[in-house]
């Protein structure tokens, strides 16, 4: 129904149409980006399978005894990675131990007792410690700081500890405890920056809750803090713990490199990630890369593994975090 | 009693407060060691022909990283033209046109990929392509710039008021141009911002690049070529056992450092108070 034909004269019409807006782009704009969300989602299964692919001979060769004994003899084609599974667990959990308490405790300072003009900074700087690439660290750990824990601290560890088998000598100074002390500075800024989140989202209620009955500083943080919450603060530690896991160029190059068990944390030890690194310049074919490969399929599960677990403790809160550093 | 109780708990108090202080002094103190160990030992090594000149073999003083210097930029670049249109693109499907069940699906693998150790990028991708290259290389860091990207163009996309997008409706304009001249310009310095971020981040990575770039003495001429990278001549530099090599290992730390450091700073000065997500 147009104009002409309710006035009934015969003027022609004047009509303005607007073509609606096309489709077609709007289609292709999406199926373009949707393409390349998808991409995403085809490399995490990429990464599986490439791995899972490259490894096969050594899983069918070797089955469970690749975990279970410790021989790694490319000349004979025999591989065990026992030593590397337990130098990989080893540095991480100490490194997590000597991480998470300072993290605590700087998470704690930061956002119940810092005064405003040191929070920006002290902020900023954790956050610069975290963009340091790993070789910087390792180049740092192997010249500056392993050198003068051989020096000082180590011996007073054995001298007043050593009837722990774990601080018993004789010390390297590239050692498993150098590793776990390097891996602890790299987590720290995630693990810090990840509680000091969680402790932000405790409701002021409950610290006002605290206060009002009489409680200390300490008491407030402790009771209203800490306790509310202990689940963030066990999502950041797994957090942390997937980074130490995984982390290969600063360990590779403090770690020692040798190919032992030792109960000992000043001796030499090697990784998972630190072995792959070792044998890069060594791979042929075969069963040797197949074996590297299946370290790299173990480095991949467990901090799959690790991730999924953090992702469940730090719940939706910790979301956007997780992704940011 | 009571009041010897209550004087207890204040000084328990205090004795915390301290203990939190010197954690947060002794995180922070790794950060100015290394600092300044690296301008203390690299400053005086480098020289205008640490940035001209090729590494000099094994016995002769001087040379330089130049040639991983470049190898380096062009890693980067490289590594940004398979991440930054991946990750931009998906960014904006999962901040204007996703679905709940494959937002989380993306969003858990990039966070999955993100947490991926660096050298597992390496085997994987030197599974993938045959050869070690700069091609290689780039891939491998390009896929380690996608999981970044596009979680920070998703977060910064969603800053964007839903008013800009329902006024373009309005206008007639079709969805397509609205998310590209209106939410992505709109969103643009933030999404700039996680791209540099990004990169900073795979500058500095070795890992990957052992099974891929290989490294390389020498000028590379062609990207089907094994390629040197400033980390990973480090690396090598670092592990020698040749003073002179160490003493350059410093040098290059200390450009590397310098490079990330100032990309990070710069980024968070210049979107300072605008996306307060990243300028915190």
């Amino acid at each position: 129904m147009n104009s002409a034909a309710v006035s009934g004269k015969t003027r022609p019409p004047t009509r303005i149409v607007l073509a609606p807006p096309s489709k077609t782009g709007d289609k292709a704009f999406r199926l373009l980006t949707w393409l390349m969300a998808l991409m995403v989602l085809l490399l995490l299964a990429l990464v599986g399978w490439t791995l899972c692919k490259g490894s096969a001979l050594s899983v069918t060769k070797f089955g469970w005894n690749f975990f279970g004994h410790s021989n790694w003899d490319p000349v004979n084609g025999d591989f065990g990675a026992l030593p590397f599974i337990f130098g990989t667990f080893v540095s991480s959990f100490v490194g997590l131990l000597i991480a998470l308490p300072l993290s605590l405790g700087t998470a704690v300072y930061l956002t119940e007792l810092a005064p405003g003009w040191v929070r920006q900074p002290a902020i900023s700087m954790i956050e610069m410690l975290a963009a340091i690439p790993s070789v910087v660290f390792g180049l740092w750990g192997m010249r500056v700081l392993v050198p003068w824990l051989q020096d000082g601290p180590y011996p007073l560890l054995e001298k007043y500890l050593g009837f722990l088998p774990i601080f018993r000598g004789p010390i390297s100074g590239r050692c498993m405890l150098s590793a776990a002390i390097i891996i602890a500075i790299m987590i720290l800024p995630i693990i810090t920056s990840i509680t000091r989140e969680v402790f932000r989202a405790v409701p002021d209620s409950q610290r006002e809750a605290a206060f009002a009955l009489g409680a200390t500083r300490w008491e407030v943080t402790r009771m209203a803090v800490l306790r509310y919450s202990i689940r963030g603060i066990f999502g950041a530690a797994m957090l942390g713990l997937g980074r130490a896991l995984g982390e290969t160029m600063a360990v590779t190059m403090v770690v020692g490199n040798a190919d032992k068990i030792s109960a000992s944390l000043f001796s030499a030890g090697n990784t998972l990630a630190s072995k792959m690194a070792n044998e890069y310049a060594e791979t042929t074919a075969g069963i040797h890369l197949s074996a590297l490969f299946e370290l790299g399929l173990m480095v991949l599960l467990v901090t799959v593994v690790t991730n999924i677990l953090a992702r469940l403790l730090i719940g939706a809160m910790g979301a956007r975090k997780l992704a940011g550093t | 009693m009571n009041h010897w109780y209550h004087q207890w708990r204040k000084i328990k108090s205090y004795f915390v407060s301290g203990l939190c202080l010197m954690c947060a002094a002794l995180v922070v103190a790794p950060l100015a060691l290394v600092l300044f160990n690296l301008l203390q030992k690299g400053a005086s090594s480098l020289d205008f022909a640490f940035f001209t000149q090729l590494p000099r073999p094994v016995g002769e003083t001087g040379g330089g990283m130049a040639n991983a210097i470049v190898g380096s930029l062009t890693l980067v670049g490289l590594a940004g033209l398979v991440g930054i249109p991946v990750g931009v693109l998906g960014g904006i499907y999962l901040s204007e046109f996703g679905t709940p069940r494959m937002n989380w699906a993306v969003r858990f693998a990039a966070d999955i990929l993100n947490g991926t150790s660096s050298i597992v990028w390496g085997i994987v991708v030197y599974a993938l392509v045959v050869g070690y290259s700069a091609y290689a290389a780039g891939l491998a860091l390009g896929f380690m710039m996608i999981p970044l990207i596009i979680r920070t163009t998703e977060e910064m996309m969603a800053l964007v008021p839903n008013g800009y997008r329902e006024a373009a409706f309005a206008l007639g304009i079709s969805q397509w141009r609205i998310v590209l001249n209106i939410v992505l310009k709109t969103a643009g310095k933030g999404i700039i911002t996680g791209i540099l971020l990004a990169a900073a981040r795979v500058a500095g990575e070795t890992a990957p690049l052992l099974f891929t770039a290989f490294g390389n003495s020498f000028w590379s001429h062609k990207l089907s070529e094994p390629i040197e990278a400033l980390p990973l001549q480090i690396f090598t530099y670092a592990n020698s056992p040749y003073d002179d090599w160490h003493r350059q290992a410093w040098a290059g730390a200390l450009v590397l450092i310098l490079f990330v450091l100032a990309l990070n700073i710069g980024v968070r000065v210049m979107t300072r108070g605008r996306t307060p997500h990243l300028a915190k």
